[in-house]
Formats: structure tokens, sequence, C-alpha cells
């Protein structure tokens, strides 16, 4: 069965669809990179299939039942901007929030929840940071905090939004090697990018979206000039620059 | 006066006035918290404001003061202009601030309007509605003080079961409703709890001063703590520290309004906490900035001596310098270098004969100590890339000997590859000897082969 199927899903602010009739059905214990221009709505789609926004029409399943019943199978890595990180916590404590989903109402996080998010830290390699206050941390150790978090959820499918943005080379290797090790295990992950160079480096499958889906499948097959041109459109120049079309063509 | 103050405390109504404030500052400074993280400060003022005219139709409508009845008029109210702020943002292009200041002022307006003309209706004397304009905690009886208690611990037993949940859902409510958090309700939940701490706070402390209640005590505990569960706790240790003071001051002193002395308290200990309070507070801030300064001129000083020595002993010229050489080899300000130089001269670091300076043997191993961090630190950042691994933050100290040997190892090869070592053995210059660091094939400082050159 899918891990993840979504169906028609349209989704608009404010009368202008920003999404519209999404059908896809991704593999299991695949990497999947979300590739399209800015605007094209890569946050919008994760967004929609973890019901973050309302969407306007459509269904998305988790391995065959409403996502609402499977949120536990279900890991999110938010785009870092997100949050305030001046707030008054330290990383542990954030790691520990990904068990939150676990622990359920009024109880605290126990030893084994604790033990579970000093481990995802250390998957990240940011042990050494667990009780550093979130502000002085970088902006490529916050991410590899929300990394860790996403980790504790101990979900199979994961999501994750534009980790790749404004980080390091250390945590772009971490980010990459964490993404092989859930892979190895069977997990399955979207990963909303906007790197093209790397896209076929990291990704076995991609998604060429820009507000309808424009191709999915196997990197090799769908990340052809032709889907590029079809989903940067007029931006083909700048695409040039980026991609060395002899590379984009052999495969 | 203390005897004064004894007699007030003995009096049995006083007892309940100042438990209840301190109920009450416990109940704000917890929420107060809150708010600020949610950086709603200003919705609690528009909340203590838009309380007024729900206060007075409730009187209006029972007929006479009653705690219950003025609580649900004040929430209500309340609760209302937050639904007006929330509709003005969703459905029109005003931002958040102008709608604040819009709907607060129409309610407070409104609310002038009908405390004024109960004030000329025939029991409007003693409703004792003016009361809630600046606060009068001494106003407060017995069974006021009942309901404000016991509104004040069930929100802070709410708080404390759900703290897990209000905190998660605080610093980052997209992820905790991917959880599936209900954050629709908690965010009501939340609310709630707010314009119920600001209900209760509104006869001690009024409606134009309520906010300072929720925001003072939040943002002092903020300097003090970096964690969300000891920052409410100190929240709400401010607060009723502020609330003893309010009211015991006001108490003593006819007239003298509650609610102005409250703030004022609540003020002191925030000036304080911003001035005094450890790693964030300014005189600690000043404090390290000044540290920070004295370490980087003394560093450039002995830097510079050690960079015109290095010179000098390669071409062969005296290892003494004047001022005027050192502020040539490096610019930096007279003063801070005079100043410098006599300090390192009174540490024995450096000694001065016929107006030139020159190293004493701790000196020179200080200086080459300073020289290589420094220098290594310059190869680090030209190959950052290289090394992120090591994963410094932005602020932390650079120090070599925190640095893995292997790391290092690789750092002092690229170092000698841009010529960049430092060349002077520390070991021997001062006894006017020359040596040279022959070559790198031991990294360990100690047992580097050396080439004497001449003395």
């Amino acid at each position: 069965m899918n891990p993840v199927k979504v169906s028609n899903v349209t989704v608009a602010y404010d009368r202008k669809p920003v999404l519209q009739e999404i059908t896809f059905d991704m593999p299991e214990g695949k990497l999947i990179g979300v590739v399209g221009p800015n605007g094209a709505g890569k946050s919008t789609l994760i967004k929609a299939i973890l019901g973050l926004i309302p969407t306007a029409s459509g269904t998305v399943d988790i391995y065959g039942k409403p996502y609402k019943s499977q949120r536990k199978l279900v890991g999110y890595v938010p785009q870092r901007g997100s949050v305030d990180w001046d707030f008054p916590t330290n990383a542990l404590d954030v790691v520990l929030m990904g068990r939150y989903g676990h622990i359920g109402w009024f109880r605290r996080p126990g030893k084994k929840d604790t033990a579970i998010a000093l481990q995802a830290l250390d998957k990240v390699g940011m042990k050494e940071y667990a009780s550093r206050q979130i502000s002085q941390l970088s902006g490529g150790q916050q991410q590899r905090v929300f990394l860790a978090r996403a980790l504790a959820q101990d979900a199979t499918v994961y999501f994750m939004d534009e980790p790749f943005v404004g980080v390091d080379a250390a945590t772009e290797k971490a980010i990459i090697s964490l993404l092989n090790e859930l892979k190895a295990q069977g997990k399955t992950v979207l990963v909303v990018h906007h790197d093209l160079q790397t896209v076929k480096e990291y990704f076995d499958w991609t998604l060429l979206l820009n507000k309808r889906k424009i191709a999915l499948g196997p990197t090799e097959e769908v990340f052809t000039i032709d889907n590029l041109q079809k989903t940067y459109g007029g931006r083909l120049s700048f695409l040039d620059t980026q991609l060395d079309p002899s590379h984009v063509v052999q495969s | 006066m203390w005897n004064e103050l004894l007699l007030t405390l003995q009096d049995a109504n006083t007892q309940w006035v100042l438990f209840g404030s301190i109920l009450l500052g416990v109940a704000s400074g917890v929420l107060g918290s809150f708010a600020l993280l949610r950086k709603q400060s200003l919705i609690g003022d528009a909340m203590a404001h838009a309380a007024l005219p729900g206060i007075c139709l409730a009187f209006l409508l029972y007929g006479t003061k009653s705690i219950g009845w003025f609580l649900v008029g004040a929430a209500l109210s309340g609760l209302l202009a937050t639904y007006f702020i929330q509709a003005i943002i969703n459905h029109s292009r005003i931002k958040e601030d102008t709608a604040i200041g819009l709907v607060l002022s129409v309610f407070f307006g409104f609310g002038i309007v009908l405390l004024t003309k109960i004030a000329q209706s025939k029991n409007g004397n003693q409703s004792g509605l003016d009361d809630f304009i600046f606060g009068q905690a001494a106003s407060l009886v017995g069974s006021d003080v009942k309901v404000i208690s016991s509104v004040a611990i069930v929100l802070l037993i709410i708080t404390f079961l759900l703290f897990k949940e209000l905190k998660l859902f605080t610093f980052d409510r997209q992820f905790a409703k991917g959880i599936g958090l209900p954050t629709g309700f908690i965010n009501a939940l939340l609310m709630t709890l707010i314009v119920s701490a600001v209900v209760i706070g509104l006869q001690a402390v009024g409606v134009i001063l309520m906010a300072a209640m929720l925001i003072t005590p939040a943002i002092a505990a903020r300097y003090w703590t970096d964690r969300l569960d000891r920052m409410v706790i100190v929240a709400g240790t401010i607060g009723a520290l502020s609330g003893i003071l309010g009211t015991i001051l006001s108490s003593m002193a006819s007239n003298l309004p509650t609610g102005p002395v409250i703030v004022l308290a609540a003020t002191v200990i925030f000036i304080i906490s911003l001035v005094f309070a450890p790693n964030r507070g300014l005189v600690s801030k000043g404090l390290k900035l000044y540290r920070l300064r004295k370490r980087v001129a003394r560093e450039t000083v002995l830097q510079t001596m050690y960079d015109l020595a290095e010179e000098a002993s390669i071409s062969n010229q005296s290892m003494l310098f004047t001022r005027d050489q050192l502020l040539t080899r490096r610019r930096m300000a007279t003063r801070m270098l005079d100043k410098n130089l006599h300090r390192l001269s009174r540490e024995g670091l450096l000694n001065q004969t016929d107006g030139k300076w020159g190293l004493t043997a701790p000196g020179a191993k200080a200086a080459y100590e300073v020289t290589f961090n420094n220098r290594l630190f310059e190869i680090y950042t030209m190959y950052e890339m290289r090394f992120a691994y090591l994963q410094l933050a932005a602020n932390d100290a650079w120090e070599y000997y925190e640095i893995p040997s292997h790391t290092l190892n690789e750092l002092m090869e690229l170092m000698a590859v841009h010529e960049h070592t430092p060349q002077l053995d520390p070991a021997h210059f001062a006894k006017g000897e020359k040596y040279y660091i022959a070559n790198l094939e031991s990294n360990d400082s100690n047992k580097r082969k050396r080439e004497v050159k001449s003395s």
C-alpha cells in the first residue's frame, strides 16, 4: 500500500488557486524531491497534506486511512523561519516536542522520551548542544534541531519543508546522510527543494510542481529539460546557467 | 512607620486583600508570560480597557455591585473586543496595532460614558465603579477576594496541567497542529485564560494599568532565565511581590490608588532585572564587552610585538622596538597602546630600555601563544567550509587548545603552506638568541626540531 495517496487536492487563497487538482501516489521507501519555481505551491502542498491549511477539495490518505487517524506515522520539519528562535527553551526541549504526540495530554515527557530525544540529537551531530539555548545556535544547527525533532516523532513518512535553505556545509552533509539512513530503514521522505543542481544527486524520485503536477517519477525519467521547461516556463535562461544540459539529456 | 505597618497587617480585611493580590499577581505573571511570548502584549491592554463597558452594563442590569456579574460582564466585553480586533484584521487591510488602537479606544470611551451616566444616577455613589479605573485593592471585601482567588487558582491549575501543550502551541503552532493538537481550541482557551487573568485584576489594579500587570512581570522574568518553566515561575513571583508591595503601600496612604503603586513596584523590579540580570542584563553585557575589548587590545599589542620581533630576527636587527614602530606595524589608538604597554610591563611581559620596548621570556611565550592562536584562526576562516564539522557557533571564542588534535594538525599544515606559521620559538629568543622552527615533522610544540641561526 502506498504511504501517501493525494487525490484531487485543490488549495485556494482568496479564490486564487495555489494548487490545482493535485493527484499522486508516493512510493514507499523513496526520497522524493519537490521542485518548482517560487510560488509554485511546494510548501502549500506539504501543509495541505498535513491538514495545516484548509483545502478547497480533495483527500489525502496515509497508508489507506485519512490523515487524522494516522498522525503518529507522520513526521514534519517546518521551515526554520516559521518560529521565534528567541523563545526561552533549549535544543533538547525542542526535540522533546517531537514526542508530545506520543505522550498524550497532561503528562510530562519521561526518561524514555528524553533518551529518544538525545538519540535523535546525536544522529544529527548535535548531542553536545542539548542544553544550549536555541537562540545561541547557528542557522544550520537550528535546522538540525528541527530534523532531530522530526526523528523523535519516530514516524514512517516524513515531510520536510526546505531543510537545505541557508545551512552550512556540515548541516547539508548531516541532512543527506540522515535522509539516506531513513531510506535504508524503509521510510518515505518528501523534501521541498530549491537547488536544481543537487536534485539528481539527492533524490530517487522527483515531483515537478507549478500549481499543477507537471511530472512525478524516478528522477532519471522525469528530471528532463522538457519537464523543467514546462515547470519553470520562461525562466529557462536561468536554468541553462544552473544545469549542464547534456547532463540532463543523458538521463 | 513599622507600627503602622504591623497594625495594617493585623487587620483581617488587609490580610484578605493581601492574599487576593498575591494570587492575582501570580496568575497575571504566569499568563502574561504566554501573552508576551505570543507577541500579544497589547491584546491584554485592549481586553482590560474593553472590560469597562461590560462592568458598567452588568451594574446597570443587576442594579448593585456584584463581583460575580462584574467578572462576567468584563469577560464578555473583553472577548467581544478581541473578536472585533480579529475580524478587522481578517476582513480589511488594517494591521493589528491599528485595529487594537481603534477597538480599545471605542470600548473605553463607551465605558466612560456609561460610568458618567451611573455616577449621575441616584445610587451611583455607592456603586464603587470608580475604583475600576485606577484600582483600589482596599475596596475588596471578603467575598470579592474569594471569587478572585478561586478564579486565579483555577487559572493556575489549568496552566499547570496543560503546560506542555501551551508551550508547544506558543513556540510552534504549525507543528502543534501537525501532531494533532486542537490548536483552535488551545488558542481559544489561552485567550480565555488571559482574559480571566485580566478581569480578576480589574478591581485591584484598574482597567488602565492592568496590561502592565500582565506584561511587566513576564518581561522582567525573561531577563533571568532561558527556560519557559522557570520564566513562568519567576514571573509569578514578581507578580506576587508587586501585588504585596502595591497593596501595603496603598493601604497605608489614604486615597492612594493600588493600581499605579503595583505597577510602579513591578516596574522597579523590571528595571533591576534589565540592569542587573546575569547574561542578559545591561551590567553583565557591558562587563562582557569591556573584558572582550580589554583582551583584544592586549592581544593586539602582544601580537604586534611578536610580528616585529619575527621580522627583525630574519633581517638580524635589534629586538627592541619604539612606540612608533609598533604604531606603524599595526594602526591602533595611541592611548590604548600606551595603556597596554604599561600594563604588560607591570605584568612582567614587556620591559622598557631607553624608550624601546622588548618582550621578556614570559612575554615571548604569551606573544607566541596569542599569535599562534590568531593566525590559526585566520587559516580556519580561509578554509571554513572544510572545517565546518567543528560546529563553531558565531559567538564562540576561538582557542586552539580546544581543537581536536587531528584538526589542529591539518590547520597547522595549512598554516605552513601559507607561510603563516609563527617563526620565533619563544623558549629561546628572550635570551637574545634567535631561533627558527625548522619544520613541523612533529606537531607537539615541545618536541619541535630547531635550527640555531645566530645569537
